[in-house]
């Protein structure tokens, strides 16, 4: 403690110098991040004329018909497509969570044979991410009848959350003490009541991480609906907002309003739920 | 004991409860691998095994696949020049990345330190592009490169700085930076994450020693901060370099592969030839390309580091 008290920095010019050249650089990033989210919001709260004529000054006064005509206006379906995706995004993150919990305590918990081969099963999907399958995955869901259907979506996307939504809650699972099981096995638990009554509650910061995790994956998907679905009346948001560029591009002010509102249920969801999307990443990818 | 009843009872399975534990085990084993089972089986595994089968076809997806080709795709795929831009495009995003991308994520995450006064804010702000959706990013980084000075942010700032408006997505020799750019403004948070965490896991005890014995503050990065880093920093190469060998959608939004091919990447290549053009036979064998590709670097890596630690992190 006494070294401590003796080193502890002290407000001098170079430690000043030194906060001041973190925070420089610091705020230099934010404004860089900020550059293209700023020019899309002004973008969305000027008209068409305003765009044009001052493209980057601050939007004075707001003007809301940009957003809301695309709440109002049926012929841009936003929201059609808005519950297309939460629908997917419920059943997606329910199979997920549900599959992935159901699996994860059998190979953190308990043993049987050939379990380190079907566990290795899995790691393989991890090198085997959707972009590279998603052609392969297309032919056995046109044999399937998938193609043009939610469920193709829905299906798609959990199995390839599969692999390494497992190996997170596996490690959560198995870092709950060995202890507690042998005491509900002596207290006349099956398996089965261990998971269901004493593992599952204690692990939901855990399922918590993962549901985050996976909603938002599903939320921002393209690709799988991009091959997936053909009807524009099953569009998900992500999908309909590139198609909607495509077919307004010329009116931007119009564009940017939808990108905002469709951008919108991400940041929400991010400022409420941030602390569990950090810790399912960090979870799944650094040790500790 | 009563929850296994209901469970099984209904399943259907009423006379489980008088079968020995060591039955009742293996059937939970049984039931509760399953579905993840069957799910990866069908749409993970099989699709692989379909494909390795449909690369050996001339196949244009109607019908059954019937014109027998061998090798032939994979070796014209090979010599085609596009794939070859393709690749040489993902190995140079790959290098951006190592080079540029974790570097400046590092740099930030050790900048925000531990104690700095607003680390949420800047850890909140940084990580906010990684929450956001591929398309969203992508278009509004389509926005803000217009080549247009009146509607490009960026152009109107090089013309305001006096230069000429650029190109970015119109020129084959800037394409590919300016995704590069967008794939960065995307990405580097996540990175910046990670490092974040693993600095975390660093005591402070062993810099503040490093300081007493007379190490400043370059020093102490390099000799004491940075070695202790490195099974983050693996992570981050591993994620990084298989994250750029598929990367898909932000260039499919903004540059659709082109100006002539100059952003192509092998995803793009895939997707072009799959969904496009659906010559599926050659496509199926470009997704082989890709997945050996990965499979390779994965053993490599596994063989070097033993293994990533997104998968041995979790063991203990």
């Amino acid at each position: 403690m006494q070294a401590r008290a003796v080193y502890r920095p002290t407000f001098n010019a170079r430690k000043f110098l030194q906060r001041f050249l973190q925070y420089f650089v610091l705020v230099t990033v934010v404004i860089l991040v900020f550059v293209p989210i700023v020019i899309l919001v002004f973008g969305a709260l000027k008209t068409r004329g305003e765009l044009m004529s001052s493209p980057y000054t601050p939007p004075i006064p707001p003007r809301w018909e940009n957003l809301i005509s695309i709440l109002t206006t049926p012929r841009y379906s936003f929201w059609p497509m808005l519950w297309n995706s939460v629908m997917v995004m419920v059943a997606t993150t329910t199979g997920v969570v549900v599959i992935c919990s159901l699996a994860a305590f059998i190979f953190a918990r308990i043993d049987f044979r050939f379990k380190n081969w079907v566990f290795q099963l899995f790691t393989l999907g991890l090198m085997f991410p959707i972009n590279i399958a998603i052609l392969p995955v297309y032919f056995v869901l046109r044999q399937l009848n998938l193609l043009d259907n939610l469920w193709g979506v829905i299906i798609v996307q959990t199995a390839f959350q599969l692999s390494g939504n497992i190996m997170i809650l596996r490690g959560f699972f198995a870092a709950i003490p060995a202890e507690l099981q042998d005491a509900a096995y002596i207290d006349g638990c099956t398996a089965f009541d261990f998971f269901w009554r004493i593992l599952l509650p204690l692990a939901k910061p855990a399922l918590a991480a993962v549901a985050a995790l996976t909603m938002i994956m599903s939320w921002n998907d393209l690709l799988v609906p991009l091959v997936v679905i053909n009807n524009d009346k099953l569009w998900p948001l992500p999908l309909g907002t590139m198609q909607f560029q495509g077919q307004y591009g010329q009116d931007l002010a119009l564009v940017s309003a939808f990108v905002l509102l469709s951008a919108l249920p991400t940041v929400v969801f991010y400022l409420f739920a941030e602390r569990q999307i950090v810790s399912g990443l960090t979870a799944g990818a650094v040790k500790g | 004991m009563q929850s296994l009843n209901t469970f099984s009872n209904r399943l259907g399975l009423k006379s489980m409860a008088g079968l020995p534990r060591k039955f009742q085990d293996y059937l939970m084993i049984f039931l509760f691998l399953l579905p993840a089972v069957i799910l990866f089986l069908l749409f993970v595994v099989y699709p692989i095994l379909q494909s390795v089968y449909y690369s050996l076809f001339n196949w244009k997806g109607f019908g059954p696949a019937e014109d027998f080709v061998g090798l032939a795709n994979f070796q014209n795929i090979i010599k085609d020049r596009v794939f070859l831009i393709a690749l040489r495009n993902g190995l140079l995003i790959i290098a951006l990345s190592l080079f540029i991308q974790l570097p400046l994520s590092l740099l930030l995450a050790v900048l925000v330190g531990r104690d700095l006064p607003g680390r949420t804010f800047f850890r909140a702000v940084f990580f906010l592009p990684y929450v956001l959706s591929e398309v969203i990013a992508a278009l509004m980084w389509l926005f803000i490169l217009n080549p247009d000075p009146d509607r490009g942010f960026i152009n109107a700032v090089i013309v305001a700085l006096g230069g000429q408006p650029l190109a970015w997505l119109g020129n084959p020799d800037l394409v590919l930076i300016a995704i590069f750019a967008a794939l960065t403004w995307k990405y580097f948070g996540y990175h910046m994450l990670l490092f974040m965490t693993g600095l975390q896991n660093i005591p402070s005890e062993i810099e503040e020693a490093g300081r007493v014995d007379g190490a400043n503050a370059i020093q102490n990065f390099f000799y004491i901060t940075l070695p202790l880093l490195s099974s983050t920093i693996r992570t981050s190469v591993y994620i990084s370099v298989l994250g750029s060998l598929q990367q898909f959608i932000m260039v499919w939004i903004m540059s659709k592969g082109g100006p002539v091919n100059a952003s192509e990447t092998m995803a793009t290549y895939m997707y072009r030839f799959g969904f496009v053009r659906f010559q599926l036979g050659y496509g199926s064998a470009v997704a082989i390309y890709m997945f050996l590709l990965c499979l390779i670097f994965s053993l490599i890596y596994l063989h070097f580091t033993r293994k990533p630690d997104y998968l041995s992190g979790l063991e203990g």
